[in-house]
């Protein structure tokens, strides 16, 4: 044997019926055991499919797998044997208590004796759910599901532990605690492999295979990534209108990327133009550490530039005051609060965030504020209107963004347009002259007459953002509006949103990416049904400093958040 | 065979405690057999029929006798044209004309509403009946018949049609709920991502596939105790057959039932198209091709053809006959054998189709 790899990958293409382009393309990869290796991409990028083939329940349309010295085209009862397989949403069965869901893994996999017993407990203990034995998987948290499966792929230690996607739906605190428990397993000696369109998570991989619709982007530690944009970061802080600021920043031609975090302005620049210029209000850029995704852009070509031909055509809207409110908002289900007396009020022209985990709350709190759930008290208001009462006038004056882009998929992108449009009461010379326009500004023109359950996730995702803002809505709610996507499209969709809001458009944003917060005015930290914690990401950060943590980045801040309300609610 | 008993156990406890899988087996076949037992009825009972009636003394004994009897409700007129309109207008079912200046022996018209033939036949052959027994009434009884047609209908004797439409009632609602079963919950299992996972275990498809085709054997058996009950106590069925013989019949059945399930949920992987499947593929042939409602020998040649993998049509011979005339194994073996042979075929297909990899 040339290495010791436990998984190896030769020239593996997979090609599906039907698909026009290969959802993998020639990937040669290596997995080494007592690491993790990260598979980066953003949906759609072929991080499944590439699963798939390692577990051997999917064969390569072209090349050669090995897992553990095995061919995948061969046998797979020795692979199965070796390998643990967490598939997305964890693989549990909802109506079987956690222990049953241990058994049942550990007599498919042969696990009898006193060995069974030991794996139980060590397991049990490993995730911290010796105490929920009995309860239904079904009932468990985000957090803990996702630990359970972890605990069913770990029966039997496997050499090869397969993971996708463990990270998404799950609270802050849960993805720390599991980041430690993975790794414990390759301090055993045990490869694993990470799936995750996070790139923070990226960060923390041993190595990394990078994906880029199909093709492998990058293969190394991603420090050897990070690198290339070493002594390119800059931040610009004090800057008095940062929206404006980037927005001209971007448009430089030695600026390769730049995002908003928090107060301050972050820039990446292109390789060999040195320190960039003050921006126009003087204010120096400071060199900082770069970050994978900064690399990961400079990888795939930069961002986009600042300029929104969106927002350039867009109604200006005056005035201030409260456009978005909700006072003491609360819903319930029989006797479980899903949201519980959230009180906010959002400025023309703000950006606020709704963030938290999965099943927090924040998705119920969005849909009470865009009359889509009647609240069991309190109330939402829109414009000065009341959502229970003047509901549909209310809504004409909103923007929806629905997760997961919810369009017509069977509609074709000319179609959906027409479709809002009719919906928002567009006709005539408006109607034609706005379909227009938008598709020039997306770029549909190509693609009028697809289907829109046949595009691309970033194309799906500027046709939800075109039909939203259709009618030229004052305020935009905008729920999960970039999951999946990756950092180019998203960096682009901020661009359009920093437009609208220049022109005084209000945004209601829910979101679990951490940079997606760092956009926001003032965010808002859902946890357990119950606002937690409300404020600039800059000052949630600065409550959070501790002396362990002295300069906590917006993750940091919001474990913090959640283990004091949690602490508190332990007290009480 | 330990990794059967563990996949086993897991169903029998997700039985338990969802719903949806003891709705499909215990409450389904009640509501259907409920409305299959009270609502269909091949039986007449007062059917409305026309009389015109010219005045001579033998019309008028005539058309006493015809008045009253049971099976018809008679309406009098004088002239036919008076009740024409009735007959276009669906009111009444038929019109007996007695001809004027009639004298017994002399024939009558009968006139009928072909749009609905079952009723039409019955109340032609009605009518005859009661003419025939006046002219004989009415020959004053000359001398005995040589001949005496004393009818006596077996297994049947009343000619109830709810003795032969419920055990063939319950042919139908086990191919759906057979079909159901399975169809919907290995598709749920791919649906909520379960198959995924178990697949990347050394468990393998044939394990995978008994482990889902024992419990619900067992399930689809206890739906069959559910019918047999109501089919015994509610409506008054007999059951002149042993249990033994029922509970092999229903079990050959099931083998076909719950195969044909997964290979639908292997193919579909999801829970509505999945039960839309069950629904077509179960319930249509075993209603129109199983010689339940439409007799398979006056069907068109290809049709009978078809006929020959519809389960369904030998579940209801066999049923019928263990439910009104007794164990006849002959009979139920040959049955059970074909039953048996396409549940091989289908069970085949399903773990070609359930083999250990994706797509």
């Amino acid at each position: 044997m040339a290495s010791d790899a436990l998984a190896r990958l030769d020239g593996v293409t997979m090609r599906f019926a039907g698909a026009e382009a290969p959802a993998l393309d020639g990937i040669d990869a290596e997995i080494l055991g007592g690491r993790i290796t990260g598979l980066v991409g953003p949906d759609g990028a072929g991080k499944t499919t590439l699963m798939r083939l390692m577990t051997g329940l999917l064969q390569p349309s072209a090349g050669r797998i090995e897992i553990l010295g095995h061919p995948a085209h061969g046998s797979l009862t020795p692979i199965h044997r070796s390998i643990g397989y967490m598939p997305q949403r964890f693989g549990l069965y909802e109506d079987l208590s956690v222990i049953e869901n241990l058994e049942l893994y550990a007599d498919l996999r042969g696990l009898t004796g006193p060995e069974r017993r030991q794996s139980f407990d060590r397991l049990l203990a490993f995730t911290d759910l010796a105490r929920f034995r009995g309860r239904l998987a079904g009932r468990l948290s985000g957090g803990m599901k996702q630990k359970l499966g972890l605990a069913c792929a770990l029966l039997k230690t496997p050499r090869l532990l397969l993971l996708d996607e463990p990270g998404v739906g799950v609270d802050p605190i849960s993805r720390r605690e599991l980041w430690r428990m993975v790794g414990d397993l390759t301090g055993q000696g045990i490869g694993v492999v990470w799936s995750t369109a996070y790139l923070e998570e990226a960060e923390r991989c041993d190595t990394v295979l990078v994906l880029d619709r199909g093709r492998l982007a990058y293969t190394g530690p991603p420090g050897g990534l990070t690198g290339r944009v070493e002594g390119r970061a800059y931040h610009l802080t004090g800057l008095t209108d940062r929206r404006t600021a980037l927005a001209r920043l971007l448009d430089r031609p030695e600026v390769i990327d730049g995002v908003i975090q928090g107060s301050a302005v972050r820039l990446v620049t292109r390789a060999g133009a040195g320190v960039p210029e003050p921006d126009e209000a003087g204010v120096v850029p400071e060199p900082v550490p770069p970050r994978f995704e900064d690399a990961y852009v400079d990888m795939l070509g930069g961002g986009p530039g600042g300029h929104s031909a969106l927002a350039e055509g867009y109604r200006t809207i005056d005035g201030g005051g409260t456009v978005i409110e909700a006072e003491g908002l609360t819903k319930r289900y029989g006797d479980f609060t899903a949201a519980g007396d959230i009180s906010f009020a959002i400025g023309r022209g703000e950006i606020f965030g709704l963030l938290g985990p999965n099943g927090a709350g924040k998705s119920t709190t969005f849909k009470m504020l865009c009359g889509l759930s009647r609240p069991t008290a309190g109330l939402a208001r829109v414009a000065g209107l009341d959502l229970a009462r003047d509901g549909p006038r209310a809504r004409a004056r909103i923007g929806y963004m629905a997760q997961k882009f919810s369009l017509y998929r069977d509609l074709t992108v000319a179609q959906n347009l027409a479709f809002f449009a009719g919906v928002y009461g567009l006709s005539g010379r408006r109607r034609r002259r706005q379909t227009e326009r938008l598709v020039d500004i997306f770029d549909f023109g190509p693609h009028l007459t697809v289907a829109a359950r046949d595009l691309p996730l970033g194309f799906k995702q500027r046709l939800a953002l075109a039909c939203a803002v259709m009618h030229e809505p004052e305020a935009l709610f905008l729920d999960e509006p970039t999951s999946g996507v990756d950092p180019i499209t998203r960096r682009e969709f901020w661009t359009h949103i920093n437009g609208l809001v220049r022109r005084g458009v209000t945004i209601l944003v829910t979101t679990h990416f951490m940079d997606e917060a760092e956009y926001c005015d003032r965010v808002a930290l859902i946890y357990r049904g119950r606002e937690i914690a409300t404020g600039t990401p800059d000052d949630l950060k600065v409550r959070a400093r501790s002396d362990e943590t002295p300069d906590p980045t917006l993750e940091e801040a919001f474990i913090g958040l959640i283990e004091a309300s949690d602490a508190e609610r332990e007290a009480a | 065979m330990r990794r059967f008993l563990a996949l086993t156990r897991k169903e029998a406890l997700q039985v338990g405690r969802d719903p949806s899988s003891i709705l499909i087996a215990f409450v389904l076949p009640l509501i259907l057999l409920f409305l299959f037992g009270y609502g269909v009825s091949l039986d007449a009972t007062s059917i409305r029929v026309g009389l015109v009636l010219p005045s001579t003394e033998d019309a008028d004994d005539l058309a006493a006798a015809l008045t009253a009897s049971d099976g018809i409700e008679v309406t009098t007129a004088r002239d036919r044209r008076d009740l024409t309109g009735a007959l276009v207008a669906g009111e009444i079912r038929g019109i007996v004309v007695i001809p004027d200046g009639f004298r017994a022996g002399d024939p009558i018209q009968v006139l009928t509403d072909g749009s609905e033939p079952n009723t039409a036949r019955f109340v032609e052959n009605y009518v005859r009946g009661i003419v025939q027994s006046w002219i004989a009434g009415e020959a004053g009884r000359p001398s005995p018949p040589s001949i005496a047609v004393d009818q006596r209908y077996w297994f049947n004797p009343g000619l109830e049609s709810r003795y032969f439409l419920v055990p063939g009632s319950i042919a139908l609602v086990m191919s759906l709920i057979g079909t159901l079963l399975t169809a919907l919950v290995v598709s749920r299992e791919w649906e909520r991502g379960t198959m995924e996972a178990m697949l990347a275990t050394p468990v393998s498809p044939v394990e995978l596939l008994l482990g889902k085709f024992v419990p619900y054997l067992l399930l689809g058996l206890g739906s069959m105790a559910i019918c047999t009950m109501l089919a015994v106590w509610l409506f008054g069925v007999p059951l002149r057959g042993s249990i033994p013989a029922l509970v092999a019949i229903s079990a050959a059945f099931l083998v076909p039932a719950l195969g044909q399930g997964l290979i639908i949920s292997a193919l579909s992987k999801n829970q509505f198209v999945a039960s839309q499947l069950a629904l077509l593929s179960g319930f249509l042939p075993a209603t129109l091709l199983s010689g339940f409602i439409f007799e398979i020998d006056s069907m068109p040649q290809v049709i009978q053809w078809i006929t020959v993998v519809v389960p369904a049509r030998y579940l209801i011979p066999s049923l019928q006959t263990v439910f009104l005339a007794g164990d006849i194994w002959p009979l139920f073996l040959g049955d059970i054998a074909a039953m048996l042979a396409i549940g091989m075929v289908f069970m085949g297909l399903a773990a070609n189709a359930t083999r250990k990899r994706l797509a």
